[in-house]
C-alpha cells in the first residue's frame, strides 16, 4: 500500500527540523508543505486543533502531532531500518528523560536569548549555558547522545544546534569555550546528509531571528 | 526477566505524579517497595538517584533509576508486557494519539491547578483555564468508559490523580468540577473501582488538609 506522508512544517522550526530527519533517516517519502503561521491553513487547525503548531506530520489522512512524538511514530511505523531509539526499555526511558530535558530547560532560554535584552538576556544565557553543560556532561565522550549511532536525543538537540549560530550572535557569546565536546557533536550531526538535507541556509536563520528581534525587543 | 526483581518507588503520597506510577506497578502486579520521601528534606538516595530535577517519583528497578511519570509508565509496560497493556500494540497511531494526550494533561492541567492554590490572585483566572482544559479532556473522552477507548491505559493513568486533587481547586478557585464536567466524574469514578486505582489514590479531604496547611505556610493564607 503506497504511504502517503504530508509534513506541515515552518522552515526555520527547531521542531520540524525534527520530524524532517527522523523522515530522511528512514527514507520515508514525504511531501513538505511549508505553513505561514500567522496566517494558518485549515488543514493546520483542523489536524492540530488542540495547539494549532507545527510540525504536524499527516500518514494516510491521520495527523501526528508533537515533534518528539512525530519522531517516536515515525521510529515504531518505519521500525525495519535506522532504529532511532534503543531497543532496551531502560536505554529508551534515559533517551526519553534527556529529551524531557532538553525541551525543558533550554527551551526557553533558548527564545529568551533573542526576545530579550539586558539582564534578563544575560539571565537566560546563564541557564542556556548551565543547561548545556548538563547536556554535556551527559554526553560524556560519546560520538552521539546514543552512543555510536545518531539518535533520539541528537535529533532533539539538532533543531536547537541549527539556532546555535543565531543564539550566538543575538546573546554575544560563544558556546564552543564553555561546551567543546557538545560542540563538536553538533558539527557531527550538523554534517549527517538526513540534516543537511533538512537544514536550511544558517544565515537565513539569522535574519529572520535579526527581523524578530527587532520585533520582540521593541 | 531475573527472578530476583528489587522495585523501588520513591515518592510523596499527595504527589498526582507519583499515583501513576503506583498504579502502573499494580496495573502489572509487580511487587515492590514503596518509600515516602520527605520533600523538605530530600534523601540523599533520591538526591543520587534524580540529581538533574531531584523530584519524585523516580522508580528503581534493580538499582537503575527512571525519572518522569510518564516515562515510568511506558518503562513498566515495555518491561513487564505480559499483562495489563497500558499503552495499545496496535496500530502504532493509537499509541502516538495516548502520548498527546498524555502530553497535554502534564503541559495544561498542572500549570493551571498550581497557580489555583499556590499563588494569590491568579485563581479565578486559573480556575477558568483548567475547567477549560478539562472540558477539552472531556471532550476527548466523549462517551468512552476510558480514554484508552475499551480499557482503562495510559491517558487515564495519567489523568486521575488529579481527581484526588479535585476539592483542592474547587476549594480555592472558587468552581464545582462536578457541575462543570460531569462526564468526567463519572469517569472518574468508574476508574476508582479498579482496585489499582483505588488504593493508589488518597482521600480527598487528607489531600485538601494538606494543602491547607501549606498555604498557611507560604502565607497565602
Amino acid at each position: 500500500m503506497a504511504d502517503e506522508v504530508i509534513l506541515l512544517d515552518y522552515w526555520p522550526s527547531p521542531f520540524g527540523i525534527r520530524a524532517r530527519i527522523a523522515l530522511r533517516e528512514k527514507g520515508v517519502e514525504f511531501e513538505s508543505r511549508e505553513e505561514n503561521l500567522r496566517d494558518k491553513s485549515p488543514l493546520l487547525l483542523q489536524m492540530n486543533p488542540v495547539h494549532k503548531k507545527i510540525p504536524v506530520l499527516i500518514h494516510n489522512g491521520k495527523p501526528v502531532c508533537e515533534s518528539m512524538n512525530v519522531v517516536q511514530y515515525i521510529d515504531e511505523v518505519w521500525s525495519d531500518r535506522n532504529p532511532i531509539l534503543p531497543s532496551d526499555p531502560y536505554q529508551r526511558a534515559q533517551a526519553r528523560f534527556w529529551v524531557d530535558f532538553v525541551d525543558t530547560k533550554l527551551f526557553k532560554p533558548a527564545d529568551q536569548l533573542w526576545q530579550t535584552k539586558g539582564e534578563e538576556q544575560e539571565t537566560a544565557k546563564k541557564e542556556y549555558i548551565e543547561a548545556l553543560k548538563i547536556l554535556e556532561s551527559e554526553l560524556g565522550d560519546k560520538p552521539y547522545f546514543g552512543g555510536d549511532t545518531f539518535g533520539f536525543v541528537d535529533i532533539a538537540m539538532t533543531g536547537y544546534y541549527s539556532w546555535f549560530e543565531a543564539s550566538e550572535k543575538l546573546g554575544n557569546f560563544s558556546i564552543e569555550p564553555e561546551c567543546p565536546i557538545l560542540m563538536a557533536s553538533a558539527k557531527r550531526c550538523l554534517q549527517r546528509e538526513s540534516v543537511v538535507k533538512s537544514l536550511h541556509d544558517s544565515e537565513k536563520i539569522l535574519e529572520l531571528a535579526y527581523k524578530l528581534r527587532k520585533i520582540y525587543c521593541v | 526477566m531475573a527472578e530476583e526483581e528489587e522495585v523501588i518507588l520513591l515518592d510523596f503520597w499527595a504527589s498526582m505524579f507519583g499515583m501513576r506510577t503506583r498504579i502502573a506497578l499494580a496495573e502489572k502486579g509487580v511487587k515492590y517497595d514503596y518509600r515516602e520521601q520527605d520533600l523538605w528534606n530530600k534523601s540523599s538516595l533520591l538526591l543520587q538517584m534524580n540529581p538533574v530535577h531531584k523530584k519524585i517519583p523516580v522508580l528503581i528497578h534493580n538499582g537503575k533509576p527512571v525519572c518522569e511519570s510518564l516515562f515510568q509508565l511506558q518503562y513498566i509496560d515495555e518491561t513487564w508486557p505480559d499483562n495489563n497493556s497500558l499503552l495499545p500494540s496496535d496500530p502504532t497511531y493509537k499509541r502516538a494519539l495516548a502520548k498527546f494526550w498524555a502530553d497535554f494533561i502534564d503541559e495544561k492541567v498542572n500549570v493551571a491547578a498550581r497557580r489555583i492554590w499556590a499563588t494569590k490572585g491568579e485563581e479565578q483566572e486559573a480556575s477558568k483555564e483548567l475547567i477549560e482544559i478539562l472540558k477539552t479532556l472531556e471532550s476527548e473522552l466523549g462517551d468512552k468508559d476510558y480514554f484508552g477507548v475499551e480499557t482503562f491505559g495510559y491517558v487515564d493513568i495519567a489523568l486521575i490523580g488529579f481527581y484526588s486533587w479535585f476539592g483542592v481547586y474547587d476549594k480555592y478557585g472558587n468552581i464545582n468540577i462536578e457541575s462543570e464536567c460531569p462526564k468526567l466524574i463519572a469517569w472518574a469514578k468508574r476508574c476508582l473501582q479498579r482496585e489499582s486505582v483505588a488504593k493508589a489514590l488518597p482521600e480527598s479531604e487528607k489531600v485538601t488538609t494538606f494543602i491547607s496547611e501549606r498555604r498557611k505556610k507560604l502565607e497565602l493564607d
